[in-house]
């Protein structure tokens, strides 16, 4: 096997008592679709340390103006909103070039997707999908609408607070993630079965971007923030490289 | 008291609910104007190696096959080399082998399918090599933590004896669950992911 001259270190484990666990039966959908067998743990290889990466070519001019890309002759419908924030990774550091990912519903509640048939409207000019690459300083920015608050069938009086879900790529397979942001102040969050998820309520709040007034543009758009961490890794102080590589 | 290490922890995870396509793969939700859509092709025509296609199906603790999960796929290419500055062996990636895929399967049938080229095996632990494999990643409504897992090739016999993670599993039939079968000469490779039940699919932490 070829040596290479220097390898990073692998990742930090994964803490599963922060996250939510599979099983979760107070959100349905979770129980026929969650393994019962315990995952099996494995050192981790460049399988787990290497990872797709993207750059500007694969993204679009209006990739993370969701106002504007998928305007057809108008603008969307709504509060009118930035989201920013930060990836870095458990030790503090930025994370630049990560691929973040968002979508969303519009301001009604109406995903454009064949599959919601919610009787809120669709709006013309919002497809709710956006992305951006995070800069040298691991910083983000999207400008979308405010998505509004829906009903879902897990409960009768299952709601989903306003949400942006974002999905994150980092440089190694094994940071990928998918989360979802909340708004500050909405009452729907703490009654939500999904958000409920998540034993730790400080995990929670990891989840809820506070009002940013002074990011907001001033007669334009409001601003929330909303910063996230990805694994780290280990530090290299008495190896340069994975073993065995 | 002692003093504080200042890790941070990673951002809870969330599901990706039923709607995932419209950010990963927008073309599948319906959305047709976002034209560069990522993880479309894994291999291109100038990527040397065997090529293979993929079908399988993901199905729930009642049998039932997901039509709405979202599945990524990563991978060396055939000499066994990741597209990624981290795998600094002087190996060629061909300029159309981006290793990365992303799949949606049927929303009627709930069968999935790709096409790649079969991936060389890659360094393990120890020395030791890894059997060829693709490593997956799944999403979905109801899954509240990513899953990950890896497709292993079933006319890899002599290889996957030998593979590390693979020899991590005591129980041969868990092990088969990370097993594909080859089909036919196109080729094929048949491979179902089990969330529960007795089939269940070995689901890894890395």
């Amino acid at each position: 096997m070829n040596t290479p001259p220097t390898a990073p270190g692998d990742f930090h484990a994964r803490d599963h008592a922060w996250h939510p666990p599979a099983l979760t039966p107070a959100y349905k959908t979770s129980i026929a679709r969650s393994p019962r067998q315990p995952l099996l743990s494995l050192p981790q290889t460049l399988s787990e340390i290497t990872g797709p990466t993207f750059g500007q070519p694969d993204l679009g001019p209006l990739d993370d103006d969701l106002i504007l890309n998928y305007a057809h002759g108008g603008e969307p419908v709504g509060e009118r909103i930035i989201v920013h924030g930060r990836v870095t990774d458990g030790n503090g550091r930025p994370v630049p070039g990560a691929l973040v990912e968002v979508w969303q519903a519009n301001a009604g509640g109406r995903y454009r997707h064949f599959k919601d048939t919610y009787l809120a409207a669709l709006d013309p000019n919002f497809g709710g999908c956006g992305r951006c690459l995070t800069d040298a300083d691991g910083a983000y920015a999207f400008r979308t609408i405010k998505p509004g608050a829906y009903p879902w069938p897990n409960a009768t009086d299952s709601w989903r607070p306003a949400h942006i879900h974002f999905s994150l790529s980092g440089s190694a397979f094994c940071q990928r993630l998918i989360t979802q942001m909340y708004f500050e102040g909405d009452p729907l969050i703490a009654r939500c079965a999904i958000v409920r998820t998540i034993p730790d309520p400080e995990a929670v709040a990891r989840l809820i971007a506070p009002l940013d007034m002074p990011a907001a543009k001033p007669f334009d758009a409001l601003a929330y923030r909303f910063d996230i961490v990805l694994r780290g890794r280990r530090s290299t102080i008495f190896e340069n490289r994975l073993e065995g590589n | 008291m002692v003093q504080t290490l200042g890790y941070v922890k990673e951002t809870p995870s969330q599901t990706a609910g039923p709607y995932v396509h419209i950010g990963l793969a927008p073309g599948a939700a319906g959305l047709d104007r976002f034209p560069r859509q990522l993880g479309q092709v894994i291999a291109g025509p100038q990527s040397l190696g065997e090529r293979i296609r993929v079908e399988g199906r993901v199905l729930d603790g009642v049998g039932t096959p997901l039509t709405d999960v979202l599945i990524e796929i990563w991978q060396a290419n055939a000499a066994g080399r990741y597209n990624h500055p981290e795998d600094c062996r002087e190996l060629a990636v061909e300029p159309d082998f981006s290793g990365f895929g992303r799949v949606a399967p049927d929303f009627g049938t709930g069968i999935f399918s790709f096409e790649t080229v079969k991936p060389g095996p890659v360094p393990g632990p120890g020395g030791r090599s890894q059997a060829p494999h693709l490593n997956l990643w799944l999403v979905a409504r109801g899954i509240n933590l990513g899953l990950n897992t890896r497709m292993y090739f079933g006319d890899e016999q002599a290889a996957n004896a030998t593979d590390p993670v693979l020899g991590r599993i005591e129980s041969a039939a868990r092990r088969g669950t990370l097993i594909a079968r080859r089909d036919g000469a196109e080729p094929v490779y048949r491979f179902d992911i089990h969330l529960q039940g007795a089939s269940e699919t070995v689901f890894l932490d890395i």
